[in-house]
């Protein structure tokens, strides 16, 4: 091989069939690495479609919404534009242009066919989003625009005044076009003034921003203490004799197979005022009948269960980084001197911290985007943003906010992911 | 374990400390899984121990939560149990409509989250895999994923496909099912493929076997272990799955977990904890079951533990 590259002239070792070695390499190389290639494309398709368009299809979500600018018939699918008139003001009147009676009329005239297609709730929800009261404005003015009569501006005042709100016009203006930020100006307690300037919401209506802050400060409380339950179980486990350690692995994996609903249930059962702990603690003379401790719908009770539901999550990396440690290490320390608080702190830990950052990240990541507990026992102070996504889809249907707080949520966690994936390698990610 | 013939009196109090604090921390974790199957027996609509149950008086327990499980949502629960009464219970008990839901969703979620996870294990074992790291990492993003994030982009995917009109019952669930049961088969599969030792495959090959004959012959029953305890954790997966269901199930899609979720929500009937005891129960199986073929499959690949 060295001298077929090194010597042109030499022709360099052939297959029987006369082709050079290296090109035949290259060739079964190639094939070979297409053979892999095509076990994983089903796969890879299937995740496509079933997972990344639907994601890509929030993403979208999150900055697209046509609620102000088409009326779609759900039975037929047919779509009208809405609103055309004013759009067509708006593209003529640059921003922060005071409204004159051309824009009014147009406003008129969009609002009569709202009122025909029957599309005045959905365009009022859309301006409504970002500006609460404005639902029933258009409503009204749809029912009443037949009757209005020029000049339009003291008409439609005269009908309802908010008419007139400079912020009003504002969010008119950005919703007429399909694509906008404002969802993710939302999503962190931002809104435009009247000229189109970005700037904090009121502080009695900031709540976004708070809530991921909630998030983040449970998380990372929930990761640390499943780290200091996880790492005494851990040690002991790996260093038990397999026989033993294998019987008490039990006391982690049967948690981690029970189903999550199941695990949830109990710790209702076990925090609620009139349940087992405010019991025993009362039958113990700990606590008297009348002052039963809140442990349930508030953070305690999302903190206590969510930390009892990741913990196996944490004992499982650690236990696979500490099995392997040789014990003959801290034996060494000790035998030079070494207390067995210095022989730890200098010799078992620094071994164990691959295990700490694959476990700390692994429930971080969990916990972050978790759903099901805190809905069931976090109350209303104990919720993360997850459920407050659950929130804008289930119930006051604001989709794209929904989307937008998603897409937040998820840029985050993909930024924690590649951590996860540089430091501890996702093919490290083992199951019992 | 054992401590050390040289530890100081505070070595030994520390040891024994640790050692309680151990059982402490394993109880934390087990109780409160085993506390729900003592009460699912309670007889009044408790959720506490009563004083009979304390007592062990046989008249503090009862299977009637268990009854109800039977008789909930049927039109005549109280007719005398005859063939029609069976059949009834069949048609109409909302908890065994949603069993049989549950089992018809998670078996076709779990075979298509096998068939591809397992193919795509044997291709990502490959040596030569073009793009091995962000392929995996795209693969096993599912899990990492916030459910409630899949459940709203697929809630807007399915909307706007119309998946609903297709006429495939469940379809939409399966599918979402299958993708979030993936990553686990991808890990169990990869896991065990990393021991395999590919000479067997070369000798197979140098015997005359066809890739086909090969694969079926000499890697599946290596493997087959890993790709049933796959299987499990992807059926697993499914089974407890309440998220998805919520957002884009049809109402009569009713599982287990959401019929739970929707139990739980309203008001927690002591019929729950019996649910509760019940799919305790089938996890244990499970770990049994999972715990059995780690070892079959480690002794077939002749790994031994340490």
């Amino acid at each position: 091989m060295a001298d077929a590259t090194t010597n042109p002239t030499n022709t360099g070792l052939t297959t029987a069939d006369g082709k050079p070695l290296k090109a035949a390499l290259a060739h079964a190389q190639a094939r070979s690495r297409r053979r892999a290639f095509l076990l994983v494309l089903p796969l890879l398709l299937f995740i496509v479609i079933t997972f990344i368009a639907p994601i890509g299809q929030m993403l979208k979500r999150s900055v697209y919404n046509d609620g102000f600018t088409v009326q779609k018939n759900l039975t037929t699918g047919e779509k009208t534009p809405i609103m055309v008139n004013l759009a067509k003001w708006f593209d003529e009147n640059p921003a922060g242009t005071e409204p004159d009676e051309a824009a009014f009329a147009a406003l008129v005239e969009d609002l009569k066919q709202l009122k025909e297609t029957r599309a005045a709730g959905q365009a009022g929800t859309r301006i409504n989003y970002e500006l609460s009261g404005s639902r029933s404005l258009f409503t009204q003015g749809a029912r009443k625009a037949k009757k209005l009569q020029p000049p339009y501006k003291e008409a439609l005042l005269e009908l309802n005044p908010k008419w007139d709100d400079p912020k009003l016009w504002q969010v008119m203006r950005s919703a007429s076009s399909n694509f906008t930020g404002t969802f993710f100006l939302a999503a962190t307690d931002r809104t435009r003034d009247a000229d189109g300037n970005i700037q904090r919401v009121e502080e009695n209506r900031q709540i976004y921003l708070k809530l991921f802050w909630r998030t983040l400060k449970l998380s990372v409380l929930i990761t640390v203490l499943t780290l200091i339950l996880a790492y005494p179980i851990a040690h002991l486990l790996a260093t038990l004799p397999l026989r033993y350690s294998n019987l008490l692995m039990i006391f982690v994996l049967l948690p981690f197979w029970t189903s999550l609903l199941v695990r949830t249930t109990s710790w209702m059962i076990l925090l609620q005022s009139q349940g087992v702990l405010n019991d025993a603690m009362v039958a113990m003379g700990l606590i008297s009948d009348g002052n039963r401790i809140q442990m349930m719908y508030n953070q305690t009770g999302t903190v206590i269960a969510m930390t009892h539901i990741l913990l196996p999550f944490m004992v499982l990396p650690l236990y696979s980084v500490m099995r392997p440690i040789n014990p003959s290490y801290v034996r060494a320390a000790r035998s030079l001197g070494a207390t067995s608080w210095t022989a730890f702190r200098r010799i078992y830990f620094p071994q164990t911290i691959p295990g700490i950052a694959a476990g700390g990240l692994l429930v971080f990541i969990l916990a972050v985007g978790y759903y099901i507990t805190p809905a069931l026992v976090g109350g209303s102070d104990g919720t993360l943003i997850s459920n407050l996504i659950a929130f804008h889809m289930q119930k006051s249907l604001n989709w794209s906010m929904a989307a937008a707080l998603a897409s937040l949520l998820l840029g985050g966690i993909l930024i924690l992911y590649w951590l996860y994936d540089r430091l501890v390698g996702i093919d490290n990610l083992k199951l019992g | 374990m054992a401590l050390p013939s040289y530890a100081s009196p505070a070595e030994r109090i520390w040891h024994y400390t640790y050692l309680v604090i151990c059982v402490l921390i394993f109880l934390f974790l087990i109780a409160p899984i085993l506390i729900v199957i003592p009460l699912s027996f309670n007889s009044e609509p408790y959720f506490t121990f009563t004083e009979k149950m304390l007592s062990l008086d046989p008249t503090g327990y009862s299977t009637r939560w268990y009854d109800l499980l039977l008789t909930f949502g049927m039109n005549a629960p109280e007719a005398t149990r005859d063939s029609s009464w069976w059949a009834d219970a069949w048609e109409n008990a909302a908890w065994i409509r949603a069993t049989k839901n549950s089992l018809i969703i998670g078996f076709f979620a779990t075979i298509l989250a096998t068939a591809l996870g397992t193919l795509a294990a044997l291709g990502l074992s490959k040596s030569d895999m073009p793009w091995r790291r962000p392929i995996m990492a795209i693969l096993i993003s599912p899990m990492i994923v916030p459910i409630i994030i899949t459940a709203t982009g697929l809630f807007f995917f399915y909307s706007s496909i119309k998946i609903s009109t297709w006429g495939i019952p469940y379809l939409g669930i399966i599918l979402a099912h299958a993708t979030l049961g993936i990553p686990f088969v991808i890990i169990t599969v990869t896991a065990t493929l990393s021991g395999f030792d590919h000479s067997l495959t070369r000798a197979a090959a140098n015997l005359g076997a066809n890739p086909r004959t090969t694969f079926f012959r000499v890697i599946m029953p290596l493997i087959l272990p890993g790709v049933i305890s796959g299987a499990l954790f992807a059926f697993v997966t499914s089974f407890d799955e309440v998220v998805v269901v919520l957002f884009v199930g049809a109402l009569d899609e009713q599982t287990i977990p959401r019929q739970m979720w929707n139990g739980i929500r309203e008001q927690i009937s002591p019929a729950i904890l019996s649910v509760a005891t019940i799919l305790v129960i089938i996890s244990v199986l499970l770990l049994a079951t999972v715990e059995l073929l780690r070892r079959r499959g480690e002794k077939l690949r002749g790994i031994s533990p340490q």
